[in-house]
Protein backbone atom coordinates (compact mmCIF):
# COMPACT_ATOMS: atom_id res chain seq x y z
CA UNK A 1 0.00 0.00 0.00
CA UNK A 2 2.88 2.47 -0.06
CA UNK A 3 3.39 3.83 -3.04
CA UNK A 4 7.14 4.24 -4.90
CA UNK A 5 8.03 8.28 -5.22
CA UNK A 6 10.57 9.39 -7.75
CA UNK A 7 13.40 10.66 -5.26
CA UNK A 8 14.09 13.51 -7.83
CA UNK A 9 10.31 14.99 -7.13
CA UNK A 10 9.91 17.46 -4.53
CA UNK A 11 7.24 15.51 -1.92
CA UNK A 12 10.14 13.08 -1.54
CA UNK A 13 12.66 15.68 -1.03
CA UNK A 14 10.62 17.77 1.65
CA UNK A 15 10.14 14.51 3.67
CA UNK A 16 13.99 14.13 3.77
CA UNK A 17 14.67 17.39 4.78
CA UNK A 18 12.52 16.48 7.67
CA UNK A 19 14.55 13.73 8.75
CA UNK A 20 17.86 15.47 8.28
CA UNK A 21 16.69 18.50 10.57
CA UNK A 22 15.30 16.26 13.41
CA UNK A 23 18.64 14.72 13.43
CA UNK A 24 20.85 17.34 13.40
CA UNK A 25 18.29 18.15 16.79
CA UNK A 26 19.13 15.03 17.87
CA UNK A 27 22.73 14.20 17.21
CA UNK A 28 24.66 17.67 15.75
CA UNK A 29 26.69 19.32 18.19
CA UNK A 30 29.57 22.21 17.60
CA UNK A 31 31.97 19.59 16.08
CA UNK A 32 29.39 17.81 13.46
CA UNK A 33 27.15 18.75 10.69
CA UNK A 34 24.79 16.22 9.05
CA UNK A 35 24.14 16.49 5.84
CA UNK A 36 21.73 14.45 3.41
CA UNK A 37 24.15 13.40 0.72
CA UNK A 38 21.40 11.49 -1.21
CA UNK A 39 17.94 10.64 -1.49
CA UNK A 40 18.49 6.96 -2.60
CA UNK A 41 14.38 6.19 -2.33
CA UNK A 42 10.77 6.75 -1.05
CA UNK A 43 7.67 5.99 -0.65
CA UNK A 44 4.17 7.21 0.72
CA UNK A 45 1.38 6.01 2.55
CA UNK A 46 -1.44 7.54 2.81
CA UNK A 47 -3.63 6.73 5.87
CA UNK A 48 -7.07 7.38 6.43
CA UNK A 49 -7.87 9.73 9.13
CA UNK A 50 -4.36 9.43 10.42
CA UNK A 51 -1.88 11.44 7.64
CA UNK A 52 0.83 10.86 5.03
CA UNK A 53 3.74 8.55 5.90
CA UNK A 54 7.44 8.79 3.93
CA UNK A 55 9.45 5.59 4.04
CA UNK A 56 12.88 7.04 3.26
CA UNK A 57 16.44 6.00 2.83
CA UNK A 58 19.27 8.28 2.72
CA UNK A 59 22.59 8.57 2.45
CA UNK A 60 24.21 11.09 4.89
CA UNK A 61 28.14 12.75 5.59
CA UNK A 62 29.27 15.07 8.45
CA UNK A 63 30.26 18.44 6.37
CA UNK A 64 33.56 18.20 8.60
CA UNK A 65 34.42 14.55 7.04
CA UNK A 66 32.86 14.29 3.67
CA UNK A 67 34.83 11.01 2.73
CA UNK A 68 32.76 9.05 5.22
CA UNK A 69 28.59 8.45 5.08
CA UNK A 70 26.55 6.37 7.09
CA UNK A 71 22.70 5.18 6.01
CA UNK A 72 19.74 6.15 7.69
CA UNK A 73 16.31 4.73 7.22
CA UNK A 74 13.54 7.23 7.73
CA UNK A 75 10.20 7.58 8.67
CA UNK A 76 8.59 10.75 8.42
CA UNK A 77 4.58 10.89 9.30
CA UNK A 78 2.46 14.01 8.28
CA UNK A 79 -0.21 14.34 10.33
CA UNK A 80 -3.34 15.20 9.31
CA UNK A 81 -4.89 18.97 9.40
CA UNK A 82 -1.22 19.18 10.27
CA UNK A 83 -0.90 22.71 11.47
CA UNK A 84 -0.39 22.05 15.29
CA UNK A 85 1.27 19.33 15.63
CA UNK A 86 5.05 18.40 14.36
CA UNK A 87 5.70 15.38 11.87
CA UNK A 88 6.74 12.01 13.60
CA UNK A 89 10.11 11.30 12.89
CA UNK A 90 11.56 7.68 13.14
CA UNK A 91 14.99 7.15 12.06
CA UNK A 92 17.58 4.23 12.44
CA UNK A 93 21.19 5.01 11.51
CA UNK A 94 23.47 2.34 10.44
CA UNK A 95 27.47 2.65 11.15
CA UNK A 96 29.39 5.36 13.07
CA UNK A 97 30.25 9.09 11.90
CA UNK A 98 33.41 10.71 13.22
CA UNK A 99 33.82 10.97 16.72
CA UNK A 100 33.52 14.45 18.24
CA UNK A 101 34.47 13.90 22.28
CA UNK A 102 37.85 15.82 21.85
CA UNK A 103 36.49 18.89 19.24
CA UNK A 104 33.23 18.95 21.61
CA UNK A 105 35.24 19.13 25.08
CA UNK A 106 37.69 22.14 23.78
CA UNK A 107 34.95 23.54 22.53
CA UNK A 108 32.84 23.12 26.13
CA UNK A 109 36.11 24.69 27.62
CA UNK A 110 37.27 27.50 25.34
CA UNK A 111 33.23 28.77 25.89
CA UNK A 112 32.97 28.02 29.10
CA UNK A 113 36.78 29.92 30.16
CA UNK A 114 35.77 33.21 28.33
CA UNK A 115 35.46 36.32 30.23
CA UNK A 116 33.29 37.83 28.36
CA UNK A 117 29.68 36.09 26.55
CA UNK A 118 30.41 35.51 23.77
CA UNK A 119 28.13 37.79 20.76
CA UNK A 120 28.40 37.44 17.08
CA UNK A 121 26.13 38.65 14.06
CA UNK A 122 25.40 37.57 10.69
CA UNK A 123 27.11 34.03 10.26
CA UNK A 124 27.87 33.63 7.34
CA UNK A 125 28.46 37.00 6.36
CA UNK A 126 26.90 38.20 2.91
CA UNK A 127 30.02 36.88 1.17
CA UNK A 128 29.43 33.44 2.69
CA UNK A 129 32.59 33.98 5.03
CA UNK A 130 32.54 32.09 8.54
CA UNK A 131 35.71 32.64 10.51
CA UNK A 132 36.73 29.36 11.77
CA UNK A 133 36.21 30.20 15.62
CA UNK A 134 32.68 30.45 15.08
CA UNK A 135 32.25 27.63 12.77
CA UNK A 136 31.21 25.55 16.08
CA UNK A 137 28.84 28.35 16.57
CA UNK A 138 27.28 27.98 13.25
CA UNK A 139 27.33 23.76 13.67
CA UNK A 140 25.01 24.43 16.74
CA UNK A 141 22.92 26.77 15.37
CA UNK A 142 22.01 24.04 12.87
CA UNK A 143 20.84 22.22 16.03
CA UNK A 144 18.70 24.90 16.84
CA UNK A 145 17.12 25.00 13.41
CA UNK A 146 16.98 21.57 13.34
CA UNK A 147 14.15 21.47 15.75
CA UNK A 148 12.55 24.53 14.47
CA UNK A 149 12.21 23.44 11.20
CA UNK A 150 10.98 19.64 12.14
CA UNK A 151 8.56 21.59 14.67
CA UNK A 152 7.38 23.65 11.90
CA UNK A 153 7.63 21.08 8.97
CA UNK A 154 4.33 20.62 6.44
CA UNK A 155 4.08 18.53 3.12
CA UNK A 156 3.99 21.98 1.65
CA UNK A 157 7.49 23.26 3.15
CA UNK A 158 11.11 22.76 2.51
CA UNK A 159 13.36 24.87 5.34
CA UNK A 160 16.72 25.83 5.28
CA UNK A 161 18.81 27.98 7.86
CA UNK A 162 19.61 30.87 5.58
CA UNK A 163 21.75 32.65 8.45
CA UNK A 164 22.62 33.17 11.67
CA UNK A 165 21.26 36.99 12.40
CA UNK A 166 22.49 37.54 16.36
CA UNK A 167 23.73 35.10 18.61
CA UNK A 168 23.99 35.45 22.36
CA UNK A 169 26.13 33.35 24.73
CA UNK A 170 24.20 33.13 28.78
CA UNK A 171 25.90 32.32 30.98
CA UNK A 172 24.95 29.83 33.26
CA UNK A 173 25.03 29.03 37.04
CA UNK A 174 24.52 24.83 35.84
CA UNK A 175 27.11 22.92 33.44
CA UNK A 176 25.64 24.02 30.32
CA UNK A 177 26.54 26.09 27.93
CA UNK A 178 23.22 28.40 27.16
CA UNK A 179 23.22 30.33 23.56
CA UNK A 180 20.42 32.71 22.41
CA UNK A 181 19.84 32.70 19.01
CA UNK A 182 18.19 34.63 16.28
CA UNK A 183 18.09 32.32 13.20
CA UNK A 184 17.04 33.45 9.67
CA UNK A 185 14.99 30.48 8.13
CA UNK A 186 14.48 30.52 4.41
CA UNK A 187 11.54 28.65 3.05
CA UNK A 188 11.53 27.32 -0.34
CA UNK A 189 7.98 27.21 -1.43
CA UNK A 190 6.99 31.05 -0.16
CA UNK A 191 10.33 32.21 -0.40
CA UNK A 192 9.67 33.73 2.87
CA UNK A 193 13.24 34.37 4.74
CA UNK A 194 11.81 34.38 8.79
CA UNK A 195 13.02 35.78 11.55
CA UNK A 196 13.03 32.65 14.47
CA UNK A 197 14.02 33.61 18.27
CA UNK A 198 15.59 30.17 19.84
CA UNK A 199 17.36 29.41 23.06
CA UNK A 200 19.91 26.88 23.11
CA UNK A 201 21.11 24.06 25.64
CA UNK A 202 24.39 22.42 25.22
CA UNK A 203 26.85 19.63 27.36
CA UNK A 204 29.22 17.79 25.29
CA UNK A 205 27.44 14.70 27.40
CA UNK A 206 24.00 15.47 27.93
CA UNK A 207 23.54 17.21 24.00
CA UNK A 208 21.18 19.58 23.01
CA UNK A 209 17.86 21.21 23.93
CA UNK A 210 15.92 23.76 22.86
CA UNK A 211 14.33 25.71 25.73
CA UNK A 212 12.79 28.23 23.67
CA UNK A 213 11.48 29.05 20.22
CA UNK B 1 60.24 29.01 24.36
CA UNK B 2 59.99 31.69 23.30
CA UNK B 3 56.22 31.86 24.65
CA UNK B 4 54.61 34.91 22.88
CA UNK B 5 51.27 35.72 25.76
CA UNK B 6 48.46 36.89 24.33
CA UNK B 7 46.66 37.14 27.81
CA UNK B 8 49.03 37.85 30.22
CA UNK B 9 48.70 36.11 33.63
CA UNK B 10 46.74 38.32 36.03
CA UNK B 11 45.96 36.28 39.11
CA UNK B 12 45.13 33.02 39.61
CA UNK B 13 41.53 31.81 38.72
CA UNK B 14 41.79 33.73 35.02
CA UNK B 15 42.84 32.23 32.12
CA UNK B 16 45.85 32.94 29.76
CA UNK B 17 46.04 32.51 26.23
CA UNK B 18 49.82 31.52 24.70
CA UNK B 19 51.04 31.66 21.46
CA UNK B 20 53.17 28.89 21.45
CA UNK B 21 55.74 27.99 18.44
CA UNK B 22 55.44 25.18 17.07
CA UNK B 23 59.10 23.34 18.02
CA UNK B 24 57.65 24.11 21.63
CA UNK B 25 54.71 22.53 21.50
CA UNK B 26 55.65 19.54 22.84
CA UNK B 27 57.61 20.74 25.96
CA UNK B 28 54.49 23.15 26.66
CA UNK B 29 51.80 20.71 26.59
CA UNK B 30 54.30 18.28 28.73
CA UNK B 31 54.25 20.76 31.53
CA UNK B 32 51.23 21.59 31.63
CA UNK B 33 49.54 18.28 31.67
CA UNK B 34 52.51 17.33 34.34
CA UNK B 35 51.47 20.24 36.11
CA UNK B 36 47.64 19.42 36.16
CA UNK B 37 46.55 22.69 34.49
CA UNK B 38 43.82 22.07 31.74
CA UNK B 39 43.79 23.87 28.18
CA UNK B 40 42.39 24.14 25.06
CA UNK B 41 43.14 24.88 21.48
CA UNK B 42 42.16 27.88 20.27
CA UNK B 43 43.66 28.51 16.86
CA UNK B 44 45.96 25.48 15.73
CA UNK B 45 47.70 27.45 13.44
CA UNK B 46 48.04 31.01 13.43
CA UNK B 47 50.11 31.09 10.69
CA UNK B 48 47.41 29.76 8.28
CA UNK B 49 45.39 32.14 9.99
CA UNK B 50 47.40 35.01 8.97
CA UNK B 51 48.48 34.16 5.56
CA UNK B 52 43.96 33.20 5.10
CA UNK B 53 44.32 37.64 6.07
CA UNK B 54 46.32 38.34 3.70
CA UNK B 55 44.92 37.06 0.90
CA UNK B 56 41.47 38.43 1.67
CA UNK B 57 42.65 41.58 2.17
CA UNK B 58 44.85 41.74 -1.19
CA UNK B 59 41.56 40.34 -3.02
CA UNK B 60 39.12 42.54 -1.11
CA UNK B 61 41.08 45.85 -1.25
CA UNK B 62 38.20 48.14 -3.23
CA UNK B 63 40.82 49.17 -5.83
CA UNK B 64 39.34 49.04 -8.95
CA UNK B 65 40.61 46.92 -11.74
CA UNK B 66 42.21 48.38 -14.59
CA UNK B 67 41.06 45.55 -16.92
CA UNK B 68 39.18 42.42 -17.45
CA UNK B 69 42.69 40.03 -16.79
CA UNK B 70 42.94 41.77 -13.28
CA UNK B 71 39.35 41.56 -12.48
CA UNK B 72 38.96 39.38 -9.15
CA UNK B 73 36.32 36.61 -10.53
CA UNK B 74 36.75 34.97 -6.74
CA UNK B 75 34.87 37.72 -5.15
CA UNK B 76 31.30 39.40 -4.65
CA UNK B 77 31.57 42.52 -7.05
CA UNK B 78 29.17 45.98 -6.76
CA UNK B 79 26.71 47.09 -9.67
CA UNK B 80 29.12 49.49 -9.85
CA UNK B 81 31.92 47.14 -9.85
CA UNK B 82 29.93 45.07 -12.50
CA UNK B 83 28.67 47.84 -14.72
CA UNK B 84 32.43 48.66 -15.04
CA UNK B 85 33.86 45.28 -15.78
CA UNK B 86 31.21 45.22 -19.14
CA UNK B 87 32.85 48.34 -19.98
CA UNK B 88 36.29 47.04 -19.64
CA UNK B 89 35.02 43.73 -21.68
CA UNK B 90 33.31 45.94 -24.67
CA UNK B 91 36.68 48.03 -24.81
CA UNK B 92 39.03 45.07 -25.22
CA UNK B 93 36.98 43.12 -27.48
CA UNK B 94 35.36 45.78 -29.39
CA UNK B 95 34.90 43.29 -32.25
CA UNK B 96 32.95 40.61 -30.65
CA UNK B 97 31.20 41.99 -27.57
CA UNK B 98 28.79 45.32 -27.59
CA UNK B 99 26.83 46.11 -25.09
CA UNK B 100 22.91 46.80 -25.20
CA UNK B 101 20.58 49.00 -22.77
CA UNK B 102 16.89 47.19 -23.15
CA UNK B 103 15.32 49.71 -20.83
CA UNK B 104 15.30 50.96 -17.45
CA UNK B 105 14.76 49.44 -13.71
CA UNK B 106 12.14 51.12 -11.46
CA UNK B 107 14.42 53.66 -10.15
CA UNK B 108 15.84 54.06 -13.44
CA UNK B 109 18.98 51.59 -13.24
CA UNK B 110 20.18 51.04 -16.81
CA UNK B 111 19.31 47.31 -17.60
CA UNK B 112 22.53 46.27 -19.81
CA UNK B 113 22.69 42.98 -22.06
CA UNK B 114 25.86 42.09 -23.43
CA UNK B 115 26.06 40.67 -27.05
CA UNK B 116 28.64 38.16 -28.39
CA UNK B 117 28.55 38.42 -31.66
CA UNK B 118 30.87 37.43 -34.99
CA UNK B 119 28.94 39.01 -37.45
CA UNK B 120 25.60 38.55 -39.72
CA UNK B 121 22.43 39.71 -39.34
CA UNK B 122 20.08 38.50 -36.51
CA UNK B 123 21.57 35.24 -36.14
CA UNK B 124 19.95 32.49 -34.43
CA UNK B 125 20.92 33.23 -30.59
CA UNK B 126 21.03 32.16 -27.25
CA UNK B 127 19.78 34.17 -24.26
CA UNK B 128 21.41 33.67 -20.52
CA UNK B 129 20.27 36.12 -17.70
CA UNK B 130 21.76 36.07 -14.07
CA UNK B 131 20.77 37.80 -11.01
CA UNK B 132 16.80 38.31 -11.67
CA UNK B 133 16.57 37.54 -7.74
CA UNK B 134 19.21 39.41 -6.66
CA UNK B 135 20.02 37.56 -3.04
CA UNK B 136 21.28 34.91 -5.62
CA UNK B 137 24.88 36.65 -5.74
CA UNK B 138 26.31 33.53 -7.32
CA UNK B 139 24.07 33.98 -10.20
CA UNK B 140 25.77 37.36 -11.01
CA UNK B 141 29.15 36.37 -9.96
CA UNK B 142 28.80 33.43 -12.71
CA UNK B 143 27.80 35.57 -14.90
CA UNK B 144 30.73 38.15 -14.72
CA UNK B 145 32.97 34.52 -15.16
CA UNK B 146 30.32 33.62 -18.60
CA UNK B 147 31.28 36.91 -19.97
CA UNK B 148 35.19 36.72 -19.72
CA UNK B 149 34.98 32.80 -20.46
CA UNK B 150 33.44 33.47 -23.96
CA UNK B 151 35.64 36.45 -24.49
CA UNK B 152 38.71 33.29 -23.91
CA UNK B 153 36.84 30.55 -25.87
CA UNK B 154 36.89 33.08 -28.74
CA UNK B 155 40.35 34.34 -28.53
CA UNK B 156 41.39 30.47 -27.92
CA UNK B 157 39.47 28.87 -31.06
CA UNK B 158 38.09 26.49 -28.81
CA UNK B 159 34.74 25.82 -26.20
CA UNK B 160 31.78 27.99 -27.77
CA UNK B 161 33.78 29.52 -31.01
CA UNK B 162 32.37 27.40 -32.88
CA UNK B 163 28.89 28.32 -31.60
CA UNK B 164 29.91 32.04 -32.23
CA UNK B 165 30.06 31.44 -36.00
CA UNK B 166 26.74 30.62 -36.86
CA UNK B 167 24.69 31.99 -33.56
CA UNK B 168 24.71 34.91 -30.71
CA UNK B 169 24.88 35.07 -27.43
CA UNK B 170 23.04 37.49 -25.12
CA UNK B 171 23.67 37.66 -21.62
CA UNK B 172 22.33 39.90 -19.08
CA UNK B 173 24.10 39.62 -15.54
CA UNK B 174 22.56 42.08 -13.12
CA UNK B 175 18.51 41.52 -14.44
CA UNK B 176 17.38 42.88 -11.47
CA UNK B 177 19.75 45.97 -10.21
CA UNK B 178 17.73 47.63 -7.93
CA UNK B 179 17.47 44.58 -6.29
CA UNK B 180 21.03 43.71 -6.32
CA UNK B 181 22.09 47.31 -4.69
CA UNK B 182 19.06 46.56 -1.75
CA UNK B 183 21.11 43.42 -1.16
CA UNK B 184 24.46 45.21 -1.15
CA UNK B 185 22.95 48.85 1.35
CA UNK B 186 20.32 47.42 3.03
CA UNK B 187 18.88 43.40 3.24
CA UNK B 188 21.36 40.75 1.82
CA UNK B 189 17.61 38.82 1.79
CA UNK B 190 16.34 40.75 -0.71
CA UNK B 191 14.54 38.92 -3.63
CA UNK B 192 12.05 40.58 -5.72
CA UNK B 193 12.04 44.11 -7.44
CA UNK B 194 11.56 47.47 -5.68
CA UNK B 195 8.63 48.77 -7.53
CA UNK B 196 5.72 50.56 -5.53
CA UNK B 197 2.26 49.67 -7.09
CA UNK B 198 -0.79 51.80 -6.35
CA UNK B 199 -2.37 50.15 -3.80
CA UNK B 200 0.16 47.39 -2.64
CA UNK B 201 1.39 47.89 0.96
CA UNK B 202 4.73 46.37 0.63
CA UNK B 203 7.58 46.72 -2.15
CA UNK B 204 8.79 44.82 -4.95
CA UNK B 205 7.16 42.37 -7.15
CA UNK B 206 9.03 38.42 -7.63
CA UNK B 207 9.83 39.04 -11.33
CA UNK B 208 9.90 35.29 -11.90
CA UNK B 209 6.08 35.02 -11.13
CA UNK B 210 5.21 38.62 -13.69
CA UNK B 211 5.37 37.06 -16.97
CA UNK B 212 2.12 36.07 -18.86
CA UNK B 213 2.22 32.18 -18.55
CA UNK B 214 -0.43 31.29 -16.29
CA UNK B 215 -0.11 34.87 -14.25
CA UNK B 216 -1.80 34.98 -11.32
CA UNK B 217 -2.82 31.32 -11.00
CA UNK B 218 -1.81 28.92 -8.42
CA UNK B 219 1.73 29.26 -7.39
CA UNK B 220 2.02 33.04 -7.22
CA UNK B 221 0.57 35.13 -4.45
CA UNK B 222 -1.38 38.26 -4.43
CA UNK B 223 -0.25 39.98 -1.72
CA UNK B 224 2.18 42.53 -2.38
CA UNK B 225 3.93 41.82 0.90
CA UNK B 226 4.51 37.93 -0.23
CA UNK B 227 7.96 36.42 -1.49
CA UNK B 228 6.19 35.03 -4.79
CA UNK B 229 4.21 38.46 -5.47
CA UNK B 230 3.48 38.43 -9.26
CA UNK B 231 2.16 42.11 -9.33
CA UNK B 232 -0.45 43.76 -10.87
CA UNK B 233 -0.74 42.58 -14.44
CA UNK B 234 2.06 40.48 -16.26
CA UNK B 235 5.09 42.44 -17.44
CA UNK B 236 4.03 45.07 -14.21
CA UNK B 237 7.74 44.95 -14.25
CA UNK B 238 10.48 47.09 -16.72
CA UNK B 239 12.69 44.40 -15.82
CA UNK B 240 10.25 42.04 -17.19
CA UNK B 241 9.05 44.12 -19.89
CA UNK B 242 12.29 44.84 -21.51
CA UNK B 243 13.09 41.17 -21.61
CA UNK B 244 10.01 40.42 -23.19
CA UNK B 245 10.00 43.35 -26.09
CA UNK B 246 13.67 42.48 -26.28
CA UNK B 247 12.75 38.76 -26.95
CA UNK B 248 9.86 39.51 -29.51
CA UNK B 249 11.37 42.30 -31.66
CA UNK B 250 15.00 40.12 -31.96
CA UNK B 251 12.66 36.40 -33.09
CA UNK B 252 15.02 34.77 -33.32
CA UNK B 253 16.32 33.28 -30.12
CA UNK B 254 16.70 29.60 -29.48
CA UNK B 255 17.61 28.76 -26.69
CA UNK B 256 16.73 31.03 -23.14
CA UNK B 257 18.44 30.06 -19.99
CA UNK B 258 17.19 31.80 -16.61
CA UNK B 259 19.94 31.15 -13.72
CA UNK B 260 19.01 31.53 -9.77
CA UNK B 261 20.32 29.71 -6.94
CA UNK B 262 20.07 27.86 -4.77
CA UNK B 263 19.17 24.06 -5.01
CA UNK B 264 21.33 22.37 -7.64
CA UNK B 265 18.34 21.58 -10.43
CA UNK B 266 18.11 21.87 -14.27
CA UNK B 267 14.34 22.65 -14.71
CA UNK B 268 12.27 22.99 -17.83
CA UNK B 269 8.47 23.57 -18.16
CA UNK B 270 6.22 24.07 -17.33
CA UNK B 271 5.62 25.55 -13.58
CA UNK B 272 1.92 26.55 -13.75
CA UNK B 273 0.56 23.13 -15.33
CA UNK B 274 0.68 19.57 -14.62
CA UNK B 275 0.23 19.28 -18.43
CA UNK B 276 3.56 18.04 -19.95
CA UNK B 277 5.85 20.23 -22.12
CA UNK B 278 5.13 18.89 -25.82
CA UNK B 279 9.00 18.71 -26.10
CA UNK B 280 9.13 17.42 -22.42
CA UNK B 281 10.59 14.06 -23.64
CA UNK B 282 13.54 15.99 -25.48
CA UNK B 283 14.26 18.47 -22.80
CA UNK B 284 14.45 15.56 -20.34
CA UNK B 285 17.25 13.72 -21.82
CA UNK B 286 18.76 17.15 -22.61
CA UNK B 287 18.91 17.85 -19.29
CA UNK B 288 20.41 14.69 -18.04
CA UNK B 289 23.61 15.55 -20.35
CA UNK B 290 23.87 18.73 -19.29
CA UNK B 291 23.64 17.61 -15.83
CA UNK B 292 26.40 15.07 -16.61
CA UNK B 293 28.17 17.62 -18.01
CA UNK B 294 27.80 19.47 -15.57
CA UNK B 295 28.79 17.08 -12.62
CA UNK B 296 31.94 15.69 -14.25
CA UNK B 297 33.91 18.66 -13.65
CA UNK B 298 33.89 18.41 -9.40
CA UNK B 299 30.78 15.70 -8.62
CA UNK B 300 28.26 18.18 -7.89
CA UNK B 301 25.19 16.61 -8.36
CA UNK B 302 21.87 18.25 -10.16
CA UNK B 303 18.64 16.46 -9.81
CA UNK B 304 16.15 17.68 -12.96
CA UNK B 305 12.68 17.69 -14.42
CA UNK B 306 9.74 19.72 -14.69
CA UNK B 307 9.07 22.78 -12.29
CA UNK B 308 6.18 21.62 -11.11
CA UNK B 309 7.47 18.10 -10.56
CA UNK B 310 10.52 18.73 -9.16
CA UNK B 311 10.72 22.05 -6.97
CA UNK B 312 7.08 23.34 -6.98
CA UNK B 313 4.07 24.78 -8.99
CA UNK B 314 5.17 28.18 -10.23
CA UNK B 315 2.59 30.34 -11.95
CA UNK B 316 3.76 33.26 -14.16
CA UNK B 317 7.61 32.32 -14.67
CA UNK B 318 10.48 33.02 -17.20
CA UNK B 319 10.82 30.10 -18.67
CA UNK B 320 7.01 28.80 -19.08
CA UNK B 321 6.59 32.19 -20.86
CA UNK B 322 9.71 31.91 -23.22
CA UNK B 323 8.54 28.39 -24.19
CA UNK B 324 5.30 29.30 -25.07
CA UNK B 325 6.41 31.98 -27.38
CA UNK B 326 8.23 29.20 -29.08
CA UNK B 327 11.61 29.01 -28.14
CA UNK B 328 11.91 25.28 -27.64
CA UNK B 329 15.03 25.21 -25.12
CA UNK B 330 13.63 27.22 -22.32
CA UNK B 331 16.21 25.99 -19.32
CA UNK B 332 16.13 27.27 -15.35
CA UNK B 333 18.98 26.63 -13.59
CA UNK B 334 18.99 26.55 -9.53
CA UNK B 335 23.12 26.51 -8.24
CA UNK B 336 25.10 25.32 -5.59
CA UNK B 337 24.38 24.26 -2.99
CA UNK B 338 21.93 22.49 -1.34
CA UNK B 339 21.37 24.36 1.41
CA UNK B 340 24.46 24.41 3.83
CA UNK B 341 25.26 28.45 2.67
CA UNK B 342 22.29 28.77 0.32
CA UNK B 343 22.00 32.12 -0.63
CA UNK B 344 25.41 32.95 1.23
CA UNK B 345 27.62 30.84 -0.89
CA UNK B 346 31.06 31.85 -0.10
CA UNK B 347 33.25 33.50 -2.66
CA UNK B 348 35.67 30.98 -2.98
CA UNK B 349 33.24 28.75 -4.68
CA UNK B 350 31.92 31.31 -7.47
CA UNK B 351 34.70 29.65 -10.10
CA UNK B 352 33.91 26.25 -9.45
CA UNK B 353 29.95 26.97 -9.64
CA UNK B 354 30.44 29.25 -12.77
CA UNK B 355 33.16 26.36 -14.43
CA UNK B 356 30.95 23.53 -13.57
CA UNK B 357 27.42 25.56 -14.73
CA UNK B 358 29.39 26.25 -18.26
CA UNK B 359 29.52 22.60 -19.00
CA UNK B 360 26.02 22.49 -18.97
CA UNK B 361 25.42 25.33 -20.40
CA UNK B 362 27.60 24.16 -23.59
CA UNK B 363 25.82 21.25 -23.99
CA UNK B 364 22.34 23.28 -24.34
CA UNK B 365 23.86 25.49 -27.11
CA UNK B 366 25.36 23.24 -28.62
CA UNK B 367 22.65 21.16 -28.72
CA UNK B 368 20.12 24.54 -29.66
CA UNK B 369 22.63 24.61 -32.62
CA UNK B 370 22.54 21.27 -34.30
CA UNK B 371 18.81 21.13 -33.99
CA UNK B 372 17.60 23.88 -35.65
CA UNK B 373 14.07 24.59 -35.74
Amino acid sequence: RAMELPPGHFPAARAAAVAVEYLRYLRGGPGSGLRLRELQRARRQDIDDVGHKYYLELELEDVLDKDRTVSCTAEVLYHLGSKTSAPDVQLTVQGELRSTEAADKEFYNRIRSLEKELVAENIPDSHGNVPPELEPIHLLAWVASGYVIWQNSTENTKFHLAQVKHVKQVKRNDEDLQFDFVLLLHEMVSQEVLPWEVTLLWHPQRGARVTQS
Amino acid sequence: LQLDFWLAPRRLGLPVDIRVPFRSLQAVKAHLEASGVSYSIMIEDVQALLDEEQTEMLRSSRQRSVDTTTFNYEAYHTIDEIYNFMDMLVAENPNLVSKLEIGRSTENRPLYVLKFSTGGTNRPAIWIDTGIHSREWVTQASGVWFAKKIVQDHANNEGVASILETMDIFLEIVTNPDGFAYTHTTNRMWRKTRSRHAGAICVGVDPNRNWDAGFGDAGASGNSCSETYHGPYPNSEPEVKSIVDFVKSHGNIKAFVSIHSYSQLLLYPYGYTETPAPDEQELHELSAKAVAALSSLYGTKFKYGSIITTIYRASGSTVDWTYNQGIKYSFTFELRDTGRYGFLLPANQIVPTAQETWLALKVIMEHARDNSY
